[in-house]
């Protein structure tokens, strides 16, 4: 095992049902302490990409139906989400997804339970959650569906890093939340990059924003990377710009948005 | 007054056993959001299952050991064959499936143990005692105290151990419970296995009122109005709601029936539960749903 395997998507196609082809060939890699960006418009496969890294598309009727994805040298089709949550693979799924009606503590701890820490190793996990996202502790007993958007992406976020993870794999961290509150998760997501050493794979839309923050970058279109580079060298691509920027004319534009894809 | 106060009581009394059937739904239901049909066969074949060994000379502990163990296998099975291949389907499919899984279970437990209506005495003296110039039923005592004792020992498990937290996550939204590592499998095995002992616990409590016999499976339809009343997600919903259906029901029967011509206790509580649904749909216990506006 060498440290160039860390995450390797090598060329998947994923089916949804038997009939809908959401991804025709994806290929990347994300190396250890690394940001990825995973770019692209609504349905271009940015989910489908994330669920198939962390083997939750079986509860969607999807599956690989071609490739191999290896985490660490190791092929990640025979494991279910929790071997790959316990193996330091974590996906915060997009729209949040806290459990509503437990309390905010209670869904960070439900976090922890994957490692089966003792009582004290789960306390200081708790605790140091709390000093990332210190908001969290002043509505800790607060019932986690009535906090706002930004304190539940938190919770998403805090909830997964309980599991002790070295790739967090995150899917659209700034959907639907204000400007200021996607700047403040951008930074404690950097933060625990440099500090901690977690490795993030991020799909988001908002190419502008994630590449300032991301190492690395791969551009998803229709089910194939259209794009991939450094970050640097994406935000100055044209046609990167052109698509995921906003500066798209309005033809470029229309004729992007009449890919249906899953 | 005391004849008021002992219908009240004797009311209150068998409300509490409608609640221990009641109780198996909520944990079901709180753990999976399914309604779980099936939960009256449970308590058929738990206390079939008992009797039989029971009658065959086997010792009391022993018997409901070995019963509470076929419990714990047939939740495994229903898991492993249902469940597992029906994971994020919609409610009703699984609803369908706990319907499929009820004639089974009915079925077979009387296929192995046959159909005949099984006395069964748990030794408890069912003389009334008088308590305060009211009588009260021995055997109706023990039930509420056991109904009771399983209250706390449940809320204790879902609000303070990590499976009941995991259990209540995986309720609120299975896939973010998956994403983080639960493992729903096991969990489900769990809390169909707890089911299992709560339909044993009901079953030779209604066992030994009624006999063994398949009428048992019917005590879900009293069970209904209890849930509507208390809450599909609560067990202290299950009580209440219990005890309020079998207050109502015995008061209504002793002051209306004269006037509406009898049998009020048979329908009172399910106008109680209609009522409910008009007023408060989620029950006086039950958790509404948080909707962001």
């Amino acid at each position: 095992m060498t440290t160039s395997s860390f995450l390797e998507v090598d060329n998947i196609e994923v089916l949804y049902g038997q009939a809908i082809l959401a991804l025709r060939g994806v290929s990347l890699r994300v190396e250890q302490r690394s940001i990825v960006a995973l770019l692209g418009a609504n349905g271009a496969g940015k989910t489908t990409t994330l669920k198939a890294i962390s083997n939750l598309l079986g509860s969607e009727r999807g599956h690989l139906s071609r490739g191999a994805i290896t985490w660490r040298g190791e092929a990640t089709s025979r494991l279910d989400p929790a071997d790959l949550v316990a193996r330091g693979v974590v996906q915060v799924l997009e729209g949040r997804h806290v459990f509503p009606q437990l309390t905010v503590e209670e869904n960070l701890l439900s976090g922890g339970f994957v490692r089966r820490p003792s009582r004290r190793a789960l306390a200081d996990d708790l605790e140091r959650v709390y000093t990332w996202f210190p908001r969290l502790k002043q509505r800790r007993s607060a019932r986690c569906g009535l906090t706002s958007g930004g304190e539940q992406q938190m919770v998403a976020i805090g909830r997964a890093l309980m599991t002790h993870p070295t790739l967090v794999l995150l899917d659209e961290p700034s959907m639907g939340l204000a400007p200021i509150i996607v700047e403040e998760i951008f930074h404690i997501i950097r933060d625990l990059n440099r500090n901690e050493g977690v490795s993030f794979l991020l799909a988001e839309q908002n190419a502008h924003l994630v590449l300032q923050f991301a190492d690395h970058g791969y551009v998803l279109e229709n089910g194939r990377v259209a794009a991939s580079g450094t970050a640097a060298e994406l935000a100055e691509r044209d046609d990167v710009a052109e698509f995921y920027l906003g500066a798209a004319t309005a033809g470029t534009a229309a004729a992007s948005l009449q890919t249906p894809i899953a | 007054m005391s004849f008021f106060i002992e219908t009240l009581v004797g009311g209150l009394l068998a409300g509490v056993m409608y609640s221990l059937v009641a109780i198996g739904f909520v944990l079901v239901f709180k753990a999976s959001g399914v309604f779980n049909f099936a939960q009256g066969s449970m308590v058929l074949c738990a206390a079939l299952t008992f009797v039989t060994l029971h009658d065959k000379g086997i010792d009391f502990w022993l018997a409901a050991l070995i019963t509470l163990a076929v419990m714990v296998l047939i939740a495994i099975a229903v898991e492993r064959v249902v469940l597992r291949p029906l994971v994020n389907r919609p409610q009703i499919t699984l609803f369908m499936a706990t319907l499929g899984v009820s004639f089974v279970i009915e079925g077979l437990a009387q296929i192995v143990m046959g159909a005949s209506v099984h006395e069964l005495d748990l030794g408890i003296v069912d003389t009334p005692i008088e308590i305060g110039g009211v009588q009260v039923s021995q055997f109706d005592l023990v039930a509420a105290g056991t109904a009771g004792i399983l209250v706390v020992a449940l809320s204790i498990f879902f609000n303070k151990t990590r499976v009941g937290i995991a259990l209540r996550a995986i309720a609120d939204d299975p896939q973010a419970a998956l994403s983080i590592g639960i493992r729903l499998q096991t969990l489900w095995q769990v809390v169909w296995g707890v089911a299992g002992f709560v339909s044993l616990v009901a079953g030779l409590l209604w066992g030994a009122r009624q006999g063994v016999q398949f009428a048992l499976t019917l005590v879900v339809l009293k069970a209904l109005p209890v849930l509507i009343i208390g809450g599909f997600t609560s067990i202290t919903g299950a009580i209440v709601g219990g005890l309020i259906v079998g207050a109502g029901d015995s008061l209504a029967e002793i002051y209306l029936g004269s006037l509406l011509g009898g049998s009020v206790s048979t329908w009172f509580s399910y106008v109680l539960a209609v009522a409910f649904l008009l007023v408060r749909p989620a029950g006086l216990f039950g958790e509404a749903p948080i909707e962001r506006i």
